[in-house]
């Protein structure tokens, strides 16, 4: 598990320049797809956000070159990838490790026990933060197997080898 | 031996459908208003899904229990009147009260449901619990957590119904349903809005050096040190400086948690009728664990067996856990 210390102490490739815009470029197909897919099979999402659905979240995984800018508007869905260095400011930041962000997504981990450990960061808009873990904690599956399932066997593959070198790190 | 129920939290149908596989034996739910003391946002229950959710609940033998926990401010009595006449046309198995009103309104509307007396009410004497019993046909009490189990015990001869304890999460010492430190620094009411410490007014600010600050209402509540571990932004976990206390105190309680997993087989001697574990606004992750690790504990004891008690450490808040009154008085 990442310690505060993991988070603050990153390499400086990590929080923009160009490998951070390429690693953007590269994945931003992929989100697109991916959060259009979820949020028409998980509708019911949208109504427990409320007054939340036009809030700016940043989620931001420590290891990864990007952080993660979502925008849960049903009617104007945004989910792009941004250097750290190209955040917007304000709304909700949700910060932790790849893992554990698609663990609390899928319910295997607790949000609170996460928070208590200090493994999971939050800071800016606690409401809005508040109201998408109960959003996502209402949904049924596991929207990392949905994701991997949309791009068949080497989606999984990489699924499943992501999920053995966090159980070995 | 008492019957030793598991009563267990939902705040939302999938953690409702959660705990009903996991073994519960009843789950307590609430609408999202303000007419249960977790009005959190994006919690709690439609009446759509409440109503889907006790059919899932009954196909599995599990009870449903609907908190109407909080008290109506004056005049505004109907949402609570109106969450009671969905909630007997739904079918819920009981009603959980604290407000002597809403109670009477029940009793006398819905005579066929059963009603809970909710630990809002706060009623921690025979007199008091016997005044609900006989006024208002309560079957089950649930007990404030600031009683020995020999007081339990003691307080189990003298009343007419059964009695409900906490066994594992939240260890609130403010006597509930009369708390009004959340009220005090947000404007907002634990008690009859159903929020303490309302996410809208906690912030938490991290610091250059790794540490953590908490605020509620702009008061500083605690700050963690980078390693330390975290608690919930409520004033009675906060940590405080004074006059003769400069490096930081927790005044009331440190952040912790309840887990009297040790505890069952002396509770059901005591007589306790069921197992409550505090959480609807926790996870699935929470409902699950904990839920599934108090079935398997309460089904040894039922056989004879020793009981099989997970380690819970990891879900409880500051990573850390007590028997609190139920062990000794002297706990802090």
């Amino acid at each position: 598990m990442a310690t505060s210390s993991d988070i603050s102490h990153r390499p400086s490739w990590r929080n923009g320049g160009v490998v951070s815009r390429l690693a953007c470029a590269t994945v931003q197909p992929l989100l697109s797809r991916v959060v259009r897919r979820i949020a028409a099979r998980h509708t019911s999402l949208f109504a427990r956000l409320g007054p939340h659905q036009g809030t700016d979240y940043l989620i931001d995984p420590v290891e990864l070159p990007f952080a993660l800018h979502l925008r849960p508007d049903p009617k104007n869905l945004l989910f792009r990838a941004v250097p750290r260095d190209a955040m917007p400011r304000g709304g909700a930041v949700i910060r932790g490790r790849f893992l554990l962000l698609l663990e609390l997504i899928d319910s295997e981990e607790d949000g609170d026990a996460a928070f208590f450990s200090r493994d999971l960061e939050v800071t800016g808009d606690t409401e809005a933060v508040v109201r998408l873990r109960n959003a996502l904690d209402d949904m049924d599956g596991s929207i990392a197997d949905e994701t991997a399932e949309m791009f068949g066997p080497p989606g999984r593959a990489v699924l499943a080898r992501l999920r053995r070198s966090y159980g070995n790190s | 031996m008492s019957l030793a129920e598991l009563i267990c939290p939902a705040g939302t149908p999938a953690a409702l459908r959660t705990a009903v596989d996991a073994g519960a034996d009843a789950v307590y739910c609430g609408f999202q208003d303000a007419t249960n003391a977790r009005n959190f946002p994006g919690l709690n229950f439609t009446p759509e899904e409440l109503a889907e959710a006790v059919v899932y609940a009954h196909a599995k033998g599990t009870k449903v229990l609907l908190a109407l926990n909080t008290y109506p401010p004056a005049g505004k009595v109907d949402l609570w009147r109106q969450a009671a006449d969905t909630g007997a046309r739904i079918g819920v198995d009981a009603f959980i009260v604290a407000d002597m009103g809403v109670a009477e309104y029940i009793a006398r509307t819905h005579p066929g449901v059963r009603l809970h007396l909710s630990v809002q009410a706060a009623a921690s004497s025979p007199e008091a619990i016997r005044y609900y019993c006989e006024h208002f046909g309560v079957k089950r009490i649930v007990l404030p957590r600031i009683l020995t189990i020999p007081e339990i015990r003691a307080i189990r001869k003298e009343i007419p119904c059964e009695i409900e304890t906490f066994i594992f999460g939240n260890h609130g010492l403010m006597v509930e349903g009369r708390c009004s430190l959340t009220n005090y620094l947000t404007g907002q009411s634990t008690n009859m809005d159903g929020v303490c410490s309302p996410a809208s007014d906690v912030e938490y600010t991290r610091h250059a050096d790794g540490s953590m600050s908490s605020q509620l209402a702009g008061f500083t509540i605690d700050c963690f040190g980078p390693e330390e571990k975290a608690g919930y932004p409520t004033i009675c976990k906060g940590r405080y400086t004074a006059p003769h206390r400069s490096e930081g105190y927790y005044a009331f309680e440190e952040p912790v948690s309840l887990n009297l997993s040790r505890l069952l087989p002396e509770l059901i001697d005591a007589g306790v009728h069921a197992f409550k574990i505090e959480g609807r606004q926790r996870s699935k992750s929470y409902v699950r664990g904990v839920v599934s690790a108090f079935r398997r504990a309460v089904d040894d004891i039922r056989e004879g067996r020793p009981a099989d008690i997970a380690d819970l450490i990891a879900l409880t808040e500051g990573q850390k856990q007590t028997q609190g009154a139920f062990e000794t008085k002297k706990w802090r």
